[in-house]
């Protein structure tokens, strides 16, 4: 089956095309091609997996040559897919998550008039995510990272006709184009320092090369990273990017492409370890994103909103892994694992939620759904288990490993690292406790119009999929590091490393803040009534609603002198360059007007002309001779 | 005296003797058929198929050759070599392409030509003939006249045989000038001003070339350039000679500063004349300027590249320039095609051997432009007040939102513009690079400088119609001034040239490899 991965492309794909093109007549049965074709995907991926399991040595998988892309003198890039342990994780997480959020969109998406265009651009996403794993260059992999930010761009303003929907859209993709330039940097290093941008011809060189050549790639590299994963400090777009439906949400901006940008650095292992300076790099960043994460979901009431802002914080949590080395890659793909599974079952469950609250999103208006919507109840519920990191739920197993190795190393970095990471997974509590609290429990605060009720079997069925992830995946996929183990291949042996402080107390020091977390939560959100408006709040509180005035920042440092240095250059142009060339112009046209004189229509100044022409000719000519 | 009968090899003469032997038959069809309607029929058929015929013979002709370079032909007279196959090929395309828009008709049943050209412009006399169906189908054996003219023009070897055929192919010229269906005393005008200013200068090609013969004692080219050569003769009736007879091909060239008829003619005649024109006149010309160059007068390289450079560089100028300032879209075509007579004056630069397959592609792409363009001229029109399709709309403002109407004409004449311009991806580009190629190549880089000056500049004018085609919406209450036509002759004749120009100008290697093939010429000594 490895050898028919591509399959698992080349599917969904042709799935997309044909939906776009079908037209109205496939508007009745167009969801359902879409949901067989990523069903297949997974199919295929799941086959591939027993296959490689099956394999024994040091580097099972394969490299698979599809076709000669770009032949060039010094360049020469074939398409070809590598399935291996870490591509292979991922093809099983998209298509596996994906499909069930497929299921889940039938239902979802049931009243929309465009839903087969809905479930194209699904399997669009599908495609180009898959091509962006199992990429055996970067080049190759630059294809599917813009064919998800396509995807992306294209599901978040689904419903364009809403314009700040459509402005999200735009918002997403602008910031997404910086971060991409860093990965067309990236490459340009590359190829200058390799002559190649292949993993396996620049991954075989990167130990030869130079500390800055490394760490300047490995920086560029970390700018794509931040754009896609939503990063400090290109983060502004994720919250926007909610506007999207909610299976939207849950697979792209949760479990899936947001976290390519994990992928990349990890996929780019062997960069970064020739890199200590950038690798720090890459886990400051993911420190600074997990607390920024932490305080915007304190604050926010919007339910999309604030689990956005928790996705951030996660996903920090696996930058800090993957900017840890050897000894963090595989934590932070298995903390990618899990929160792919109990992050896509909670935004299921808020969909489910907002399905039955006529698509109200403010958890102010919410309240004691518990009794009108066990199933949502319960399958969210394990959830929040899983990201407080409760054992021995999903989230306990990687987020805890994740803790121990931040408190690894010498001098100030365990220190504030580990730190950071303990007092997120406190703040995670706090803000995740809030917001299952404010739902489910405490008093009723919907109005009249509304009544809750549970979604449709579509529905529930792949949240309680999700939910037994939650729940279980982390204890299986960690009981004797078997996760570990077949990373191994890709990430390299990690060196067991002691944290500077014992593990027993880091692992109690974290319960006790993540119960401390939970408790307060309850006392303010849970037992005492919420009201119904949101209270003024402090100067901390409206700075996190207000995304850390993240826009605004962006507006003053960035889009001001932008559009002044574009108004000037504009002006410029206008000036000086097209002044230069119409003032020259009119000079042509000038001349063209005096000489227009010669032409009056006389045969006789015409052969007037002509004579003087060859007499003027021949005398200089036989003169000159 | 005894006259030796010179000893014809007929051969390899069989296209120009198909093509000349069908318009005299064409002659004889207008004495003897009486319908008007069936003799069209029978004079668009048998031009047709003598032009195919003629198409076939010249591909045989040059499959036969088998790498020999010609064939020589009565004493000298006329060498068929595989340049002017070359030539004669690309005629007979642009002949078969124009007789198809020579026979097209509007939808009101209207041709391009006048009813009668023997009665007064506006007369009763007009209205009659036109009422009686009377049409002037002569234009079918004139045109066959012109092209086996042409034919002959790029293969004679004889200065004087050289003339015979130059008359051979502009009187027939002059007339069909004259024959436009409307604004018919422009026409007219336009007919006697170029029959007028091309007698002066086929008297002075016919007296340049008696200068040449006192100078060398020979009429045959190949045997001129050797006398050169053997006498160093290099004196000033030989050198004024020379400049005469160089100066009246430039005449047919349309090079300034013997241009002035271009503009006048090209406005004036009817429009598919002008693209027939455009596109053949040119290539003989240039076909015949390289044999009297490359064979007799190359021993003067040295003092004739002044002239070269000068007409070349007022040619672009002027072209450029004045088609900047134009009004009217016909006379706008004109100057470019001025400025290009001073483009194909470049490549004689240095007399380099890249210009033998350079020049060829460059008159091949710029011709089916031509044709292409005016094509498309004859189905832009005004609105009659009767509702009907009036005259062509050659002002340039009529043309505003053609892009809206018809799309397809819009973009295909954007296409033959951009190809005018030498904007990569069309044919045009290709040319205009080969033909700077071969300038370069003979050292004259700053004359290129030049040129590509002139091209930028001469890109405003181009573009400006594009822009006015696409981007300006039609003026208010102008909306339904202008009827597109849909004739299906004129039609097909756009498409192919676009088809050809896009072809050309992305895959040019088989062509230009051809035309490599051909740039050779068979030097006689015998």
């Amino acid at each position: 089956m490895q050898s028919l991965i591509w399959l698992a492309i080349a599917i969904p794909l042709a799935s997309a095309a044909f939906l776009l093109l079908a037209g109205k007549r496939a508007d009745a049965w167009g969801h359902w091609v879409g949901v067989a074709a990523s069903s297949v995907a997974f199919l295929v991926g799941a086959g591939a997996l027993l296959e490689m399991l099956g394999e024994s040595g040091d580097h099972p998988g394969m490299t698979l040559t599809l076709w000669e892309f770009i032949p060039g003198g010094d360049l020469n890039v074939d398409v070809g897919l590598l399935v291996d342990p870490l591509s292979i994780t991922f093809v099983m997480l998209i298509t596996f998550v994906g499909t069930l959020i497929h299921f889940y969109s039938v239902a979802y998406m049931e009243h929309d008039v465009a839903r087969r265009r809905f479930f194209a651009y699904l399997n669009l996403f599908i495609a180009a995510m898959l091509l962006l794993v199992l990429a055996d260059s970067f080049l190759l992999l630059f294809f599917g990272w813009e064919g998800v930010g396509l995807a992306s761009y294209l599901l978040i303003g689904f419903w364009n006709q809403k314009n700040e929907y459509a402005t999200a859209a735009n918002k997403a993709f602008v910031v997404n184009r910086i971060g991409d330039i860093g990965l067309i940097v990236a490459m340009g290093m590359m190829f200058a320092a390799f002559g190649a941008v292949d993993f396996e011809t620049v991954f075989a060189q990167a130990p030869e090369a130079s500390t800055a050549t490394l760490t300047a790639i490995g920086l560029a590299l970390l700018l794509a990273a931040c754009g896609k994963s939503a990063q400090f400090p290109l983060q502004s777009w994720l919250g926007d990017a909610m506007a999207g439906p909610t299976p939207v949400s849950a697979l792209i901006h949760a479990a899936t492409m947001v976290t390519a940008g994990v992928y990349l650095i990890v996929r780019s292992a062997p960069i970064f370890n020739g890199a200590p300076d950038a690798q720090l790099v890459v886990a400051v960043v993911g420190a600074i994103t997990l607390l920024l994460g932490a305080f915007i979901g304190m604050a926010k009431d919007d339910i999309k909103k604030a689990l956005a802002a928790s996705t951030m914080s996660q996903i920090g949590y696996m930058m800090l892994a993957a900017g840890l080395g050897p000894i963090g890659y595989a934590f932070a793909i298995f903390h990618l694992v899990t929160h792919g599974f109990f992050k896509a079952g909670m935004f299921l469950g808020a969909g489910s939620v907002m399905h039955a609250m006529n698509d109200g999103v403010d958890m102010r208006r919410y309240g004691a759904l518990r009794g009108v919507m066990t199933i949502t109840w319960v399958t969210f519920g394990l959830g929040w288990l899983a990201i407080l990191g409760v054992p021995p739920f999903s989230g306990y197993w990687s987020k805890d490993k994740i803790i121990e190795a931040a408190f690894v190393g010498d001098g100030w970095q365990p220190w504030v690292l580990g730190g950071a990471a303990l007092v997120g997974a406190g703040l995670t509590a706090f803000y995740m406790s809030r917001l299952f609290f404010m739902t489910f429990h405490g008093k009723a605060r919907w109005n009249d119009e509304v009544h809750p009720h549970e979604s449709p079997l579509l529905m529930t069925v792949p949240m309680m999929i999700l939910a037994v992830g939650s729940a279980f995946l982390g204890l299986f996929l960690a009981s004797g590091d078997r996760f570990a183990h077949f990373l191994e291949p890709v990430t390299g042996h990690a060196e067991h490393h002691d944290p500077v402080i014992p593990i027993p107390l880091i692992i109690g020091l974290t319960l006790a803040l993540v119960i401390l977390g939970a408790v307060i939560a309850w006392l303010k959100y849970g037992r005492a009534d919420v009201p119904e408006e949101a209270p003024a709040g402090s100067l901390a509180t409206i700075t996190a609603r207000n995304d850390f005035f993240q826009d605004s920042v962006n507006r003053a440092v960035f889009q001001r002198p932008g559009q002044h240095l574009t108004r000037t250059l504009v002006y410029g142009d206008a000036a000086i360059i097209d002044g230069a060339v119409n003032k020259q112009a009119r000079g042509w046209a000038r001349l063209g007007e005096g000489s227009r004189k010669f032409q009056n229509g006389q045969v006789r100044s015409y052969a007037l002309t002509m004579l003087v022409g060859v007499v003027v000719i021949a005398l200089v000519i036989v003169m000159g001779a | 005296m005894n006259f030796v009968t010179p000893e014809i090899a007929w051969a390899p003469l069989t296209p120009i003797l198909i093509v000349l032997g069908a318009a005299a038959a064409g002659v004889l069809v207008e004495s003897f058929i009486k319908t008007p309607a069936t003799r069209r029929v029978v004079q668009l058929w048998l031009s047709g198929a003598a032009l195919l015929a003629a198409l076939v013979a010249v591909v045989v002709q040059w499959g036969g050759l088998e790498g020999a370079a010609g064939t020589v032909v009565m004493s000298g007279k006329i060498t068929v070599d595989l340049q002017s196959l070359a030539w004669q090929l690309m005629l007979l395309i642009f002949a078969v392409l124009s007789v198809l828009l020579f026979a097209s008709k509007t939808s009101d049943n209207e041709e391009s030509f006048t009813a009668l050209g023997s009665v007064a412009p506006g007369s009763v006399e007009e209205k009659l003939a036109r009422r009686a169906g009377l049409q002037v189908t002569e234009v079918f054996p004139l045109a066959l006249f012109a092209v086996g003219g042409m034919m002959l023009f790029t293969c004679v070897t004889d200065l004087i045989f050289l003339f015979v055929a130059l008359e051979l192919f502009s009187l027939p010229l002059y007339i069909l000038v004259a024959l436009a269906r409307r604004r018919r005393l422009l026409s007219q005008e336009a007919a006697l001003k170029y029959f007028l200013l091309g007698a002066f200068s086929s008297a002075i090609f016919l007296f340049g070339a008696a200068l040449v013969y006192g100078a060398t004692t020979q009429i045959d080219v190949a045997f001129i350039g050797i006398a050169i050569e053997i006498v160093d003769g290099r004196d000033g009736m030989l050198l004024l000679g020379a400049v005469m007879v160089i100066v009246g091909l430039m005449f047919k060239i349309g090079a300034a500063p013997f241009h002035s008829w271009v503009p006048d003619v090209y406005q004036g005649a009817p429009t598919p004349v002008t693209a027939f024109m455009g596109a053949a006149t040119k290539a003989a010309a240039t076909a015949a300027l390289i044999r009297v160059m490359y064979l007799a007068f190359y021993p003067l390289e040295w003092e004739l590249s002044w002239m070269f450079w000068a007409v070349a560089i007022l040619s672009m100028a002027l072209g450029t320039v004045l088609a900047l300032v134009q009004t009217d879209i016909k006379r706008m075509l004109a100057y470019s095609a001025v400025a290009h007579a001073g483009f194909i004056l470049v490549a004689f630069a240095g007399l380099e051997a890249e210009a033998l397959a350079a020049l060829p592609f460059y008159l091949l792409t710029y011709g089916l432009a031509t044709i292409g363009a005016f094509a498309i001229i004859t189905q832009v029109r005004e609105r009659a007040e009767d509702g009907g399709v009036g005259a062509e709309a050659v002002r340039l403002g009529q043309w505003a939102g053609l892009g809206k109407r018809s799309p397809l004409l819009a973009g295909a004449m954007a296409l033959f513009l951009l190809s005018f311009a030498g904007i990569p991806l069309t044919a045009g580009f290709i040319g205009k690079f080969e033909v700077f190629s071969a300038a370069v190549a003979g050292g004259a880089w700053i004359l290129v400088l030049i040129a590509v000056i002139a091209s930028a500049v001469a890109a405003f004018f181009y573009v400006r119609l594009i822009v006015l085609m696409f981007f300006t919406d039609v003026p208010e209450g102008a909306e339904d001034s202008i009827a597109v036509g849909n004739e299906p002759l004129s039609r097909v004749v756009i498409y192919l040239t676009a088809i050809a120009i896009l072809v050309l100008g992305i895959l040019p290697s088989g062509v230009l490899e051809l035309f490599q093939e051909s740039a050779v010429f068979l030097v006689i000594g015998g």
